[in-house]
């Protein structure tokens, strides 16, 4: 335990000290994409993890989120804050909607009903023009401001980004190690053997998938007012699977997996695109993908919990990861 | 100015070729799902995989029956090279996991096509020469004829393997029971083999009939791949009978939502109905129709 | 165990580092330390290189090398060498803007040139308005310099599509063709041609009988052109890139439509006929010269610009260059007659751009302005007509 709490604090010390080493704005803008990546798949880490259920359709809520902000604060006017609100809001109360039929589902047909999902959300994205522009998207958000505080520079961007994660990170830690928790793992073990012992199991996966959109929309929400603009391109399936590779990746059910698991993933993509061209001139990114679905594949061959639990600093902090 | 009747039957002729592809693609599908308990979602690549090859070995000057030999055996092979290396590995794990490994499949295998194919639309000419034959008004393509010939001589085929070889009793059996067929002596490792194999070559075959009609692209497989799924989910993972219909059902609709709605409808429609399905009937809207399984 | 776990810890946090370390300096760059020891000039590009969109971007970043080099050998600007730095945004808006940040803040370029396509062009804008960049987009949106006062530092050398629509719709008035039947293709290209032909049409005394749209990937766009064939339109126009323009040309001809089928200038490339095996002759549209470049006449000002980039990028990369390229070779130009004139400072970079007048480019006299980002008439197009598989030069 006293090793965790070492381990947490000299993280947030990097942290805090990053950016000042950083004179990259470029470097910035990266740790800024995998903070918000990072929000999500913390999301979906609790969905996959704990609650034993998978999604392929997240970047569907990521884009509610960013077409909420987009939407409300340009058409509409609304204070920044208040549209980065709805961005929580919506894709919660549509996954409240959707959620209780879909996770009925059992594996495979969970994966087509939740992959369904994200194609449909996106289609919506690309059609309804008078709301969200349609393929050409949405121009002319404003940033957002907290009070006097505009956040309109990427390092103060990132301060926003990686508080919140970490405000995130130790709330899902605490929840983690209480009765809920607890009653989650129970779901993903054997969700018969946790109805019979008095777990409402049903209303604990729609929790989880509540939770994990929501998170989808923040981070999506946030990501509007940092780019600016926004089309749909950006939320289509790719990015749902993106999503599952970096959860899959960092390792289900960890403290770090989220966290590791996009880091992994932004960085390799930034070796990849660097060092192939060096290998083979004349070479574009197509290679990533390439690799990416290699990875994919080969973790869940070798190692189906995720790389993850190899750097486990506790043994009693966190449970081993799914079957 | 064309009237109601011949628009009508103008997009049957669409719906009904746009259904038949659909239905290979589900065909593929359920059988591999029944043989090994994997939904196989790099199905629609190994479509793009065989267009793409056969209009390169056209082009490459080869004559087309040879083409299709070449191509269907290549696929087949990589078929069975990818359940060799990717699916047996994990035969144990859930089965979660094993569409997640086949999701990246589908990735690497897109990745793999672009790399070696490019952006470029890749051509193959139709098989037979001659414009499109008029019907009550309605035009309809030949090589759509060839489709639905390919869509029956497939499912003859499946259902002649199943009934009437011993290796295809052999892996039915394997499908009810795993245990109780390796008791008497079936391998489902070289079950599983075969399936991966025969739904790469089924693949491949409609990605050389299709391609004159839809051009070979390195992405053309995925959205393939869903409409497949959703064709399968309508008739029932394991039906086979259903999944050809499910498959010209769910043709025959989008074209009609596309023809007679809006153009904008036609994925939205295919998506809707799979949702509906799902949530509604999972065990498929042909099930109780078609009866027995297999 | 406990060795492996930390290895495999190492290894991990490794691979992170050296990808942001890597993410910090990667990009290629082509400055030749020619012409001098004076400082040299650093210019930056977000192409299109790979993903969807590569199509367009690789014949761009091969003109841009080669126009780099082609300058460093020459001595550079006033003698200072160009340094330009090529990025790639895979196709992706996101992508797109982390690219630009990276070569204003670390490259600290004096202008960027890009993207390809109209979504991470448009996508680009905010940032470079902010940091007071200016940027030369190489997309067809109109919307990328519209409205003028809100993209003071954006400007483009695609033809706009009001240029296009403005030739089809007078193709139309002249063949006495009213009821038109508009097609296009559901993304960001056939949306914004969409709005450009709705807006001339009604000016224009033309008729929208019909509108359809159908997806990138359609394989089978027969319900269209079915109520195509029920509406009574007396033409068709369509806006698409191959593959589906092919197929959607191909679906026309099977169905037996005889009206008169425009394309736009989307399809300008040899491939589109390629893939519409046969059926793409006798579609009218209006493209750039550089595809007809053996027939026009001798007399048009842009000839000897065009002759000169077919031979140089021919020579180069043993193929034809295409419209994309040119684009490409106008931005380049542009941008370095304004820095020469102006120095390295992005301010003056820009008004400089405004100011262009009667630059002779591949794909047309650019002409800008206070209110016009783009500088480009009707006159810098051609229409055109396939006949026998090949561009035939009508007029």
């Amino acid at each position: 335990m006293d090793k965790n709490i070492v381990f947490r604090a000299a993280a947030i010390i990097i942290f805090l000290v990053l950016p000042l080493l950083v004179k990259s704005n470029y470097l910035l803008g990266i740790l800024i994409i995998i903070g918000l990546y990072t929000i999500i798949v913390i999301g979906l880490g609790i969905l996959m993890g704990y609650a034993g259920q998978v999604s392929f359709g997240h970047a569907a809520f990521f884009g509610l989120g960013a077409y909420s902000v987009a939407v409300l604060s340009t058409a509409y006017r609304w204070p920044t804050f208040a549209a980065l609100l709805a961005a929580v809001v919506v894709p919660g109360l549509l996954a409240a909607l959707i959620g209780r039929p879909t996770l009925k589902l059992k594996e495979l047909y969970l994966v087509l009903a939740t992959l369904a999902f994200g194609i449909l959300v996106h289609i919506f994205f690309n059609e309804a023009r008078e709301i969200t522009g349609g393929p050409s998207g949405l121009t002319g958000i404003p940033y957002l401001s907290l009070g006097g505080l505009v956040f309109d520079r990427d390092i103060k961007f990132y301060y926003l980004v990686w508080s919140t994660v970490l405000l995130i990170s130790l709330g899902v830690n605490n929840l983690i190690h209480s009765r809920v928790g607890r009653a989650l793992r129970a779901i993903r073990e054997s969700e018969h053997a946790a109805e019979t012992s008095g777990i409402d199991t049903a209303s604990l996966k729609l929790q989880a998938f509540v939770f994990s959109a929501v998170l989808a929309g923040l981070a999506g929400g946030l990501y509007a007012y940092y780019v600016t603009f926004i089309s749909p391109s950006p939320f289509g399936f790719h990015t749902s699977v993106l999503f599952v590779l970096m959860a899959v990746v960092g390792g289900l059910g960890t403290f770090w997996g989220p966290l590791l698991g996009t880091g992994l993933v932004v960085a390799l993509g930034e070796i990849l695109r660097w060092a192939v061209p060096l290998a083979i001139p004349g070479a574009g990114g197509e290679y990533q993908i390439i690799f990416f679905g290699v990875i994919l594949v080969v973790i869940m061959i070798v190692k189906p919990e995720g790389l993850g639990s190899i750097i486990k600093f506790s043994k009693k902090s966190v449970e081993k990861g799914v079957r | 100015m064309v009237d109601l009747s011949s628009q009508l039957l103008q997009l049957l002729f669409s719906g009904l070729t746009l259904g038949s592809i659909y239905a290979l693609i589900a065909l593929a599908l359920v059988t591999t799902f029944n043989i090994t308990g994997v939904l196989n979602l790099a199905q629609g690549e190994f479509v793009a995989l065989g267009a793409l090859l056969a209009a390169s070995l056209f082009a490459a000057g080869l004559p087309l029956p040879l083409v299709f030999i070449l191509t269907v055996a290549g696929v087949a092979i990589l078929g069975g090279l990818v359940e060799r290396s990717a699916i047996y590995p994990a035969r144990g794990a859930s089965s979660m996991t094993l569409i997640i490994i086949t999701i990246g499949l589908s990735i690497s295998l897109r990745g793999l096509a672009l790399l070696v194919w490019g952006t470029d639309p890749l051509l193959l000419p139709a098989f037979s020469s001659g414009g499109p034959i008029l019907i009550g008004g309605a035009a309809i393509n030949p090589q759509s004829l060839w489709i639905f010939g390919l869509t029956a001589v497939t499912l003859a085929m499946l259902f002649a393997f199943f009934e009437l070889t011993y290796l295809g009793k052999a892996v039915r059996a394997c499908e009810i029971n795993r245990t109780a067929a390796r008791l008497v002596g079936i391998n489902p490792g070289a079950m599983s083999l075969l399936a991966f194999a025969g739904s790469g070559a089924i693949g491949a075959a409609a990605g050389i009939f299709i391609a004159p009609l839809t051009l070979a692209t390195y992405d053309m497989g995925f959205m393939l791949g869903v409409k497949g799924f959703v064709a399968a989910v309508i008739g029932g993972m394991n039906n086979v009978g259903g999944a050809v219909l499910g498959g010209f059902i769910l043709g025959v609709l989008e074209i009609y939502s596309a023809g007679l709605v809006s153009s904008g409808l036609k994925d939205a429609v295919a998506l809707l109905v799979l949702l509906a399905v799902l949530l509604i009937r999972p065990e498929g809207l042909v099930g109780v129709i078609a009866g027995r399984k297999v | 165990m406990r060795k492996r776990i930390k290895l495999l810890a190492g290894l991990a946090v490794l691979i992170i580092t050296a990808g942001l370390l890597l993410s910090g300096c990667g990009g290629k760059d082509t400055g030749a330390k020619a012409g001098g020891d004076k400082e040299p000039y650093k210019i930056g590009a977000v192409i299109d290189i790979s993903g969807p969109s590569s199509s367009l971007g690789i014949p761009e970043r091969n003109t841009l090398q080669m126009l780099t080099e082609k300058i460093n050998a020459a001595g550079g600007i006033n003698g200072h060498p160009l340094e330009l730095t090529i990025l790639d945004n895979k196709s992706d808006e996101t992508e797109a803007v982390l690219a630009v940040k990276k070569l204003i803040d670390q490259q600290k370029v004096l202008a960027v040139i890009g993207c390809s396509s109209s979504g991470p062009s448009m996508a680009m804008i905010d940032t470079v308005q902010k940091e007071k960049v200016p940027m030369i987009s190489l997309a067809a949106a109109s919307k990328i310099v519209e409205p003028v006062q809100e993209r003071q530092w954006v400007f483009k050398t695609a033809q706009s599509d009001i240029v296009v629509v403005n030739r089809l719709a007078g193709y139309l008035k002249e063949k006495g063709l009213n009821k038109i039947a508009f097609l296009y293709m559901n993304n960001a290209y056939g949306d914004g041609g969409r709005i450009a032909f709705t807006a001339a049409a009604e000016p224009a005394g033309l008729q929208i009988v019909t509108e359809e749209k159908f997806e990138a990937t359609d394989v089978d766009m027969t319900p269209q052109l079915t109520r195509v064939k029920a509406s009574g339109a007396q033409a068709v126009v369509i806006w698409a890139i191959p593959p589906s323009a092919s197929i959607v040309t191909k679906n026309f001809k099977d169905l037996g439509l005889s009206i008169p089928l425009l394309h736009s200038h989307g399809v300008g490339n040899q491939n589109f006929i390629d893939l519409a095996q046969g059926a793409a002759d006798g579609v009218i549209l209006p493209i750039g010269k550089l595809t007809v470049t053996g027939q026009i006449p001798d007399s048009d000002p842009q000839k000897e610009v065009l002759a000169t980039y077919i031979d140089e990028y021919s020579k180069k990369y043993n193929s034809s260059p295409n419209s994309f390229g040119g684009y490409a070779w106008d931005a380049f130009y542009l941008l370095i007659n304004a820095i020469e004139k102006a120095g390295p400072d992005r301010a003056a970079i820009r008004d400089q751009l405004e100011k262009t007048e009667n630059y002779i480019g591949v794909s047309g006299v650019f002409n800008m302005s206070a209110t016009d980002h783009n500088g480009l008439k009707e006159d810098s197009m051609v229409n055109v007509k396939i006949e026998g598989g090949q561009w035939k030069l009508l007029e």
